[in-house]
């Protein structure tokens, strides 16, 4: 095995890794704030992808235009979520709202297959397909678009949680939320805002990727399980653990598939994920849950 | 400054809290004590807004608050300190001082919220030593004054105080009373505190309330409460030593 196809592997495993890593960080985002696991996530990174396309091919409009718009329908498709399915079911307990969210991926990924039928369409690639050459190994601009906007997004969310106060309210929805609301924090309100991030995260992840796998009505169930178990890797409730969690899974997937099989590839994933279950039960950067009692 | 007429709450099929009246005037510190279970969180958070109750209505200033959000009843100058502190335990103390502030986090008032934090520091100045701890790491009394001081930053009017003693040392839930005091001299603050300490919240306050399985069975001037028979046996007599 030589050093450029290792190198290959990396890098294709940082690049699917990141979308992992944002549909975790969407993951987390929302269970942070609600004590939900949103199954509808992976749908989040299809509309992504889905709509991008549908916007270019259907309304003819420009890669830009039409990659920004899928961002904000899908972000403001979070917020209906959480609106229609989510508020309504309030009193509701968190396994109860668990299986909704289960429903309302369901119905996204029905209601995309009847608009749109169940074809695979690929949108464009950002800056072209001319690989980059570099120590033997061949990388797609697109994948230093998918390296650079995850890394731009992380610092952002960061900088959000850590050095705004609406970002330390929302992280004080996560640990008691009638505490926040006796500050004077509209709990109801953070709880929509954490639907539609995750959302904009999620899309983000899904029209970076989109240009790279194809994407279809249907994509966002295996990239739904893949971000869960990125999440369950870093440690529930860690953003950064769940984003490290997702480069982590990808790259590991990209080797499995190099070095063994890439008819194993998934596989890989779920096995991975079980042994350090049953290793570390908090996850990999899970430790600072001791401290949340 | 703050009525309660006929109030009724329920917990499910629990009554909680039966047609209790009790008022607060301004500048007015006034106990409301009782047993375990007699319904004394319940009225916090009831008015707070953190729970409806089923009957009757609440005023603040002679404004109808019975149904009023708890963010909108922050707005209004109302603050609760609540059971257990529930501090935001992984957070830095500064951002949970921070915090306190968010309804009037605005650019303008950036000033101000400083200014308010120098004095919640000036209070309490072991806050200050922690400021960039994490606040599950403090002592159960630290964690109180870190609640108050959260409540404090909003710029309230008025502060509900829910079993402030709980947990902790003689000698520290003293130290806590005589910041409810202070509270009242440097900020001109109206409190309606909650106890199970009757002796000590009695002598911090000038009026009390006896709850008894959710209902005022007796109010009246703290002395008047300290000298009574019946609150003698059932509240007094077994926190001797605390006294
Ligand atoms: N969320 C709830 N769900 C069901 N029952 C509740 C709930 N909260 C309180 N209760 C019940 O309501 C009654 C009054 O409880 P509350 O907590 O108001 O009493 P308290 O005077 O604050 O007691 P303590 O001194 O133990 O704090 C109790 O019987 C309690 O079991
Ligand atoms: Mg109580």
């Amino acid at each position: 095995m030589d050093t450029a196809s290792l190198l290959q592997y990396l890098v294709s495993g940082l690049t699917v890794g990141s979308t992992y890593g944002l549909t975790a960080l969407g993951f987390t985002i929302i269970f942070n704030t609600t004590g939900i696991i949103n199954f509808a996530q992976g749908e989040f990174v299809m509309l992504g992808g889905m709509l991008a396309v549908i916007l270019g091919q259907a309304l003819g409009l420009p890669l830009v235009p039409a990659v920004l718009g899928a961002v904000a329908l899908t972000t403001l498709a979070g917020g209906l979520v959480e609106r229609l399915a989510i508020r309504p079911a309030r009193g509701a307990s968190p396994i109860q709202l668990v299986i909704v969210t289960i429903g309302v991926s369901i119905l996204i990924r029905g209601l995309v297959m009847l608009l749109w039928g169940k074809d695979t369409f690929a949108l464009p690639h950002f800056s072209g397909m001319r690989p980059i050459l570099f120590a033997g190994a061949a990388m797609l601009p697109q994948s230093l678009w998918v390296l650079a906007v995850t890394l731009t997004l992380l610092a952002a969310l960061r900088a959000f949680f850590t050095a705004t106060i609406h970002g330390k309210a929302m992280l004080a929805c996560s640990h008691d939320p009638g505490a926040a609301a006796l500050v004077g924090v509209n709990v109801r309100r953070m709880v929509l805002a954490s639907f539609m991030l995750s959302a904009l995260v999620g899309a983000v992840g899904g029209v970076i990727l989109a240009p790279l796998t194809m994407t279809a009505y249907d994509v966002g169930i295996l990239l739904g399980l893949k971000g869960f178990a990125a999440c369950i890797l870093g440690g529930l409730g860690n953003p950064f653990g769940a984003a490290a969690g997702g480069l982590i899974l990808g790259v590991l997937e990209a080797f499995g598939a190099g070095l063994v099989s890439s008819a194993y590839k998934d596989a890989i994933t779920f096995i991975i994920l079980l042994a350090l279950l049953f290793a570390r039960p908090t996850g990999l950067f899970g430790a600072r849950s001791a401290d949340r009692v | 400054m703050l009525t309660l007429r006929n109030i009724d709450i329920h917990h499910g099929r629990i009554h909680a809290v039966k047609r209790a009246s009790l008022h607060v005037r301004p500048g007015e510190i006034v106990a409301l004590i009782g047993g375990n279970g007699a319904g004394k969180t319940s009225t916090l958070t009831t008015i707070s807004g953190l729970h409806r109750p089923s009957g009757g209505e609440i005023l603040l200033d002679g404004r109808d608050i019975t149904r009023a959000a708890p963010d909108a009843i922050v707005r209004l100058g109302l603050s609760h300190v609540p059971e257990g502190r529930k501090v935001f335990k992984p957070m830095r103390v500064e951002d949970n001082l921070n915090l306190g502030a968010y309804h009037r986090w605005r650019r303008r008032e950036r000033a101000r919220i400083a200014e308010d934090l120098d004095a919640v520091y000036a209070m309490f100045p072991v806050l200050l030593s922690r400021r960039a701890q994490a606040a599950g790491t403090l002592s159960g009394g630290e964690q109180q004054m870190l609640a108050i001081g959260r409540a404090l930053m909003a710029r309230p009017r008025m502060l509900l105080l829910d079993e402030p003693s709980m947990g902790l040392a003689p000698q520290v839930s003293r130290e806590i009373f005589r910041h409810v005091r202070e509270l009242r001299e440097r900020f001109g603050l109206t409190v309606l505190v909650v106890e199970q300490n009757a002796r000590l919240a009695l002598r911090a306050a000038d009026r009390g309330y006896v709850l008894e399985t959710g209902r005022i069975i007796l109010q009246g001037p703290s002395e008047e409460l300290l000298e009574n028979r019946d609150v003698q046996r059932a509240y007094l007599g077994r926190d001797l030593d605390a006294g």
